[in-house]
């Protein structure tokens, strides 16, 4: 069994290319020749300037080494996350972006979940909308100008695959005017995942009775479960967090004066922004809430539980005259 | 004519460089094991997790790993060969452009500089200085070998072979872009491709930087420091096979349920788990030479480090393709049980079998014993408690955080925030920058061993080390 070849450098050089090459050709190389290694939806939109320019700033910056971009399809993923990442999302992705680790949440979700206020002062300090959050501030990111020269460079490197991404230094110069790095990042932070529907709030009748109103439990509940899933935007107080989202225990909803029955909160709650036009009103069009009933994140007793310590907190609010600061300006 | 002083200098120049990166790389992984639990430790911008990280995997993968390997395999081929090195001042050159080209990826990544793939972050101007090096390495390994005394090539040698080929061919495939300018270049592959290409690459520069050559210097300094023969090559032939063949297949159990076509996956699958069979074949070559004499445990403080290398090794193989199985996968991929399992591989397996190896390397090339045998064992069991600590507690919290995320009420309603999630790992991760230290404090011992050594082979008279 010894052989020859243990005598013979070249040829076992040459064997070993071999040995080493059939696995490299059967599952590198092969599938490259197959249509379904190159799939693109066709919902699937190129970058514009600022958006490359903040996927840019996502690689220098490391994102990857903490935060996914590939849901699988797992039950419990897609509950938390949304629909299970789909092959043709990522023809634009030189190099992909999936990532190895979670130290922080998947993001291919990410895009249209919330509005750009969140992100601006998330990125700037993480720990102020989620207090045991690990992540670093990116607050030196503001500010910082953009070179339109460069990210027209990039554009058209990308370009000699991609002719859609071709772009004119003009153009690019104009798209960039007045943008900083953070503009660029939160703006490819909302094109991350755009390609495939974003989970519907479907439909609610906003004419549903709280089952749970004045009950002192569910209140008590609602406080607990008001803290842990809506705090983080509407402030611990519900008094809500300027640029991010509006205060619930005002006079205004949806972003006119007069306050609604419970069922256009519960609709709400639900179906998130999708169930705005239900309610009747128009809100903030950049407003991005989820769904947390419709995504499992809350059961229907708990959303009612909500709803009752909102109106206690509301009345408090009322009987008491307190004039809550908006959170982050403590 | 047949002088191995100057190349000696060589080896040792790898070796002590490769300390030096290593001290930088093990550092730099204690400072992100303190960010991951305190972000205030994040100094914006040069000094944030997202850039030191990769300096932490860079620098120890290539400037600790890749110096072990030009090192001691250098020294391998000439003791294997029977001769010097072909060319040896190409060797004292790599030397050089090998501290220059670390020093400035290490720079470039602090920057910012990345293509964003795993172990292959370095833009395109260094991965052409990381070629010119491996290109220098093969001319130098290829020429030694076709000019050897002896006509017989030992099993380290077909290593050596392999491990020469395998990394250039996956490490140009791999850096293969669009060049976007002076520093950024875009993956020449895109989405599923480029996972694909990646993971490809990423698995199998293990296999290739941390398996076959640290196996080649298993295999040489094994029976060398033990004074015991192999126990069987027919063994080492089988296992050599069926490794290099079968480890190409693997890469992608890394993108297990991502949207990577199945058939890919379901194969890697199958050939992860085919390869605890060359894996441990050679654990069973490594217990068994040792096994010739187990009292070579009392009389020779390496033959621990030896067994717990390939006691490592071995487990590291079984973990690994169990991790591979979509059922597990599921479970702990993307959680801290992967960076366990990564660092059982290179604080165990890689570091004790480069550490024993240079344990006796320097004192024989500096003609000289040990300058501390008492020393290198408190240096054995830091570094060993230091990386059971670790590993169990990123196993436990991994399972954790899997569960955590995984859990639904009845209703399929989850049960944790992702917040909740996170926030139950700050205890493990204090534990794991604990471990770091004691490890850290471990290699502080070996270095200060290494050094110590060399002076005391220098406070001697010249002595002719061709051994």
């Amino acid at each position: 069994m010894a052989g020859e070849i243990y005598k013979k450098p070249i040829t076992l050089a040459v064997m070993a290319t071999v040995a080493i090459l059939i696995g490299s050709i059967v599952t590198m190389a092969y599938p490259m020749l197959r249509a379904d290694m190159h799939p693109k939806l066709e919902t699937l939109k190129p970058f514009t300037p600022l958006q490359l320019a903040g996927r840019d700033i996502y690689q220098r910056e490391g994102c990857v080494g903490c935060h996914t971009q590939t849901v699988r399809p797992l039950p419990s993923e897609v509950a938390r996350y949304g629909d299970y990442s789909k092959a043709g999302e990522f023809a634009y992705d030189h190099p992909f972006l999936w990532g190895s680790k979670r130290t922080g949440p998947d993001l291919a979700r990410e895009g249209g979940l919330r509005p750009d206020g969140w992100h601006y002062q998330h990125y700037a300090n993480p720990q102020q909308l989620a207090p045991k959050s690990n992540m670093p501030s990116y607050a030196f990111l503001k500010g910082r100008p953009l070179d339109p020269a460069e990210v027209a460079s990039h554009l058209n490197a990308l370009g000699m695959v991609h002719p859609e991404l071709k772009a004119d230094p003009a153009a690019v110069k104009a798209a960039l005017a007045g943008k900083d790095e953070l503009d660029a990042l939160v703006a490819y932070t909302q094109w991350l995942g755009h390609a495939v529907a974003r989970r519907q709030g479907g439909t609610a009748d906003i004419n549903l009775e709280n089952p749970l109103a004045h009950d002192v439990q569910a209140v008590v509940l609602g406080k607990k479960l008001f803290a842990d899933k809506c705090a983080v935007c509407h402030g611990e107080e519900g008094q809500g967090t300027e640029g991010i989202a509006p205060s619930l225990v005002d006079d205004v909803f949806l972003g006119e004066k007069g306050d609604l029955p419970d069922g256009a909160y519960f609709a709400m709650i639900d179906g998130g922004s999708d169930a705005k036009p239900m309610a009747g009103r128009k809100g903030d069009p950049g407003g991005g809430m989820d769904a947390f009933g419709k995504t499992g994140q809350l059961k229907q007793d708990e959303i009612w539980s909500i709803i009752s310590w909102l109106r206690n907190q509301k009345s408090h609010e009322a009987a008491e005259g307190h004039d809550v600061p908006p959170a982050g300006k403590k | 004519m047949n002088d191995y002083r100057y190349d000696n200098q060589t080896v040792q120049g790898f070796i002590l460089s490769a300390l030096v990166w290593g001290v930088v790389g093990i550092l730099v992984g204690l400072l992100i094991s303190i960010q991951l639990w305190a972000p205030a430790a994040n100094f914006a911008p040069y000094l944030t997790y997202g850039r030191l990280r990769p300096v932490h995997t860079n620098g120890l993968a290539f400037g600790l790993g890749v110096g072990v390997i030009f090192g001691l395999n250098y020294y391998v081929v000439m003791r294997l060969c029977g001769r010097p090195l072909v060319f040896p001042k190409l060797a004292r050159v790599q030397l050089w452009i090998f501290n220059v080209v670390i020093a400035a990826a290490a720079v470039s990544l602090l920057m910012g500089y990345t293509q964003s793939n795993e172990y292959a972050e370095l833009e395109w101007p260094l991965d052409i200085g990381v070629v010119v090096l491996w290109v220098m390495f093969a001319v130098n390994v290829f020429a030694t070998i076709i000019k050897r005394k002896y006509q017989q090539m030992y099993v380290s040698l077909w290593y050596i072979i392999a491990t020469v080929i395998a990394i250039a061919v996956l490490y140009i495939v791999n850096n293969l872009s669009i060049p976007a300018g002076g520093m950024k270049s875009y993956h020449l592959f895109a989405g599923v491709n480029s996972a694909n290409v990646e993971w490809w690459y990423g698995h199998n520069a293990v296999g290739f930087l941390f398996t076959t050559p640290f196996l080649a210097m298993y295999f040489y300094f094994l029976p060398k420091s033990l004074n015991l023969p192999l126990y069987s090559h027919r063994l080492s032939i089988l296992a050599f096979w069926s490794l290099v063949f079968g480890y190409l297949w693997t890469g992608a159990h890394h993108l297990v349920y991502t949207p990577l076509p199945d058939w890919i996956q379901t194969l890697a699958i199958v050939f992860t788990l085919f390869l605890i069979a060359p894996s441990w074949g050679s654990v069973i070559n490594g217990y068994y030479t040792v096994g010739a004499d187990w009292s070579k445990m009392k009389t020779n403080y390496l033959t621990k480090f030896f067994v717990m290398a390939i006691t490592f090794y071995g487990l590291q193989t079984v973990q690994g393709p169990t991790q591979g199985l979509r059922v597990v996968s599921q479970l702990i991929h993307y959680t801290d049980w992967v960076p366990g399992h990564v660092h059982m591989g290179t604080m165990g397996w890689v570091t004790l079998t480069a550490c024993a190896s240079i344990y006796y390397v320097i004192p024989k090339i500096n003609g000289t014993a040990i300058f501390s045998e008492k020393i290198a064992n408190l240096h054995f069991w830091l570094v060993m408690v230091g990386q059971l600590l670790f590993s169990v507690t990123m196993w436990i919290t991994g399972i954790q955080q899997g569960a955590m995320w995984k859990a639904t009420n009845a209703d399929g309603t989850l049960k944790y925030t992702f917040v909740e999630t996170l926030s139950k790992n700050y205890p493990y991760w204090h534990t794991r920058t604990l471990a770091g230290i004691i490890f850290t404090v471990g290699m502080l011992f070996f270095i200060y061993n290494v050094l110590m050594t060399i002076r005391q082979g220098r406070a001697k008279p010249a002595s002719s080390a061709a051994a």
